[in-house]
């Protein structure tokens, strides 16, 4: 680690290589296997013109089957877990993530709401923005006393929050549509990436894109977010103008994420503590460093959901699996535990 | 035109009774201005308030003739830096970058630190003395230390007035030393600061100028050698007191209760 907090070169260089390198093996991986070398070669005649030599399978099952599912998982991946930074350090608070605060119930439930009215995409992550913002806005009024209370203020006030924005979930599929909309709000609800194309890659993807570039453009600021009011103002930021990003950007990236695959937990917590313990809490490394882990964290799992069983496992119960005892051996030792 | 100027100021929190009434203080540049009270007579409320954290109801503050309410916070927190009371255990930044975080109103909302940043964040640190602390993690140095990083974070911003929050508070008698001597330091270079404190003698010793607040929202104002007597000591914090200024250190010993 460098004296005022960026990343080495060394590290730069391993966080930028790895999400393409663990992409590419994952993109070999499958009922159908291809080897690395293959792999690039379908790439290079996508990318670069020249013709594919090999099958049209091989060809189809990369371009088409694979390759949008690995990209929607490295933006999920990257844009849970940099939001759930965000979230910690606005929150100053180790546990504050999109699901402990609620904004991803909040998310679920306007994306719940936008099925119901028989929204396209697009009309569903607006309403998904909007219902998290709703949703992270009630936890902090519920959970910040005058002195910010204690840690676990906010992540009770979040799991209030996130119980009473499930509750408008399960009213939605009783109200909804039997034969067409609830299988559709089910089925969304339990969270996969198998549902990938290109189309609504094109219509999510711009979001969550637009807030990382934010947070990677602010990060040295973002240094400001943990401190105490007094401290904060007196840093001479504007310091609404900066938490009203960042809630923003990082309730954005949520929203869109949930539209588009459910409610996958837990990324949101894990990849930012790993990231903390690994390069300390200035955020010049934290966030891009998030940002890579996440996306290879979630191809890595992505590819297990798909590939442990004949029947595909949805991505949400493995991160569950992982994320659950990782909360609790995180809550036993969150006394020593700093933003 | 004063440097810093507090015009009849006046505050009271929502439904509670007027904790300030009537402030009028002047610093110049070089000067030491020491706030005293007893608990909950709103020395911290008076500080919130000069810097615009809590707004006056009544009257202003001015810097250099300019009302601060005003101001942009980023010209206004370049001129001006707080020290807030080194309570908590810190972050997991190092010394270093802490101090780099004083900088931030002179650097820009997409930038990060540039060389030069990082050599002023050095130079103050030396100037304090507290180098070898730089890359030691704030949350395993000692509440003295932390005061210092904290005092170094405020001076990296390069400002014409420093505000303390009880500096020398929960600090043992070397550290508290350190601490005031550094304030004093910093005044002959020509700094203006203004200090929060518990101990009259602190002030007796150090400040130019005092301001003693009372629980009832009284205050009195003007050189300290003039506001702190045994009498003001012993209406405003009901002490019996003895002030000793025969010798070469002036002190005030607390002798007993006012019944």
């Amino acid at each position: 680690m460098r004296r005022d907090g960026r990343l080495p070169n060394y590290w730069k260089l391993i966080l930028i290589v790895l999400p393409f390198a663990v992409a590419l093996i994952a993109l070999g991986i499958g009922r159908m296997s291809i080897s690395p070398a293959e792999v690039i070669e379908v790439l290079r005649a996508k990318f670069f013109g020249g013709g594919y030599a090999g099958s049209e399978l091989t060809e189809k099952t990369v371009m088409q089957l694979r390759l949008p599912r690995i990209i929607l998982a490295a933006l999920v991946g990257a844009g849970l877990s940099v939001s759930g930074t965000a979230f910690q350090s606005l929150f100053a608070n180790p546990l504050a993530t999109p699901d402990t605060l609620g904004v991803a119930s909040g998310a679920s439930f306007g994306a719940a709401l936008g099925i119901l009215l028989g929204f396209g995409l697009i009309g569903i992550q607006i309403m998904g923005l909007f219902m998290g913002a709703a949703a992270v806005t009630l936890t902090w009024l519920a959970g910040s006393g005058k002195d910010r209370g204690g840690l676990s203020y906010i992540v009770l006030s979040g799991i209030m929050i996130g119980s009473l924005f499930s509750a408008l979930v399960s009213l939605i599929k009783y109200v909804a549509d039997e034969e067409s909309q609830l299988p559709a709000i089910t089925y969304w609800l339990m969270g996969g990436l198998d549902r990938a194309n290109y189309k609504t890659l094109a219509l999510g993807a711009p979001v969550i894109i637009a807030g990382i570039i934010i947070f990677c453009l602010i990060r040295w600021r973002m240094n400001i977010l943990p401190l105490s009011d007094d401290e904060a103002k007196a840093s001479g930021v504007n310091i609404r103008l900066l938490r009203g990003v960042s809630v923003v950007s990082a309730t954005a990236i949520t929203a869109s994420c949930v539209s588009m695959c459910g409610q996958v937990g837990w990324v949101g917590l894990i990849i930012p503590h790993m990231c903390r313990m690994l390069f300390g809490s200035n955020h010049l490394a934290l966030v891009p460093a998030s940002i890579s882990l996440g996306a290879v964290f979630m191809i890595i799992v992505d590819t297990l959901a798909r590939t442990i069983s004949a029947s595909e496992i949805p991505v949400s119960i493995l991160t569950a699996i992982i994320g659950a005892p990782f909360f609790v051996v995180l809550m036993r030792r969150s006394g020593g535990w700093r933003i | 035109m004063s440097l810093l100027k507090i015009e009849n100021g006046s505050f009271a929190y929502k439904g509670g009774p007027q904790i300030l009434n009537n402030i009028n203080v002047e610093v110049e540049p070089g000067e030491i201005l020491a706030v005293l009270g007893p608990n909950g007579a709103g020395k911290t409320t008076l500080l919130r308030c000069m810097m615009d954290m809590l707004h006056w109801q009544e009257g202003r503050s001015l810097l250099d003739g300019e009302d601060i309410r005003t101001m942009p916070a980023s010209t206004l927190w370049r001129r001006m830096a707080y020290v807030p009371q080194a309570r908590s255990a810190g972050t997991t930044f190092t010394a270093f970058q802490t101090v780099l975080l004083g900088r931030s109103s002179r650097i820009g909302a997409f930038s990060a630190p540039s060389e030069e940043d990082m050599e002023i964040a050095d130079r103050m640190m030396k100037t304090l003395g507290i180098d070898y602390l730089a890359d030691k993690p704030c949350h395993a140095v000692s509440g003295g230390e932390l005061q210092m990083i904290l005092i170094a974070r405020a001076m990296a911003a390069e400002p014409e007035i420093l505000v303390l929050d009880e500096p020398e508070s929960n600090l043992d008698f070397k550290n508290q030393l350190i601490v005031l001597d550094t304030m004093s330091k910093l005044a002959e270079s020509g700094m203006a600061c203004i200090f929060n404190t518990h101990y009259p003698a602190h002030a007796l010793q150090r400040a130019d100028k005092s301001l003693m607040l009372t629980k009832g929202g009284m205050n009195i104002y003007g050189r300290t050698k003039y506001v702190i007597s045994e009498d003001d000591i012993r209406s405003i914090f009901g002490v019996n007191a003895v002030i000793d200024d025969a010798g070469e250190v002036q002190n005030i010993t607390p002798i007993s209760i006012v019944k």
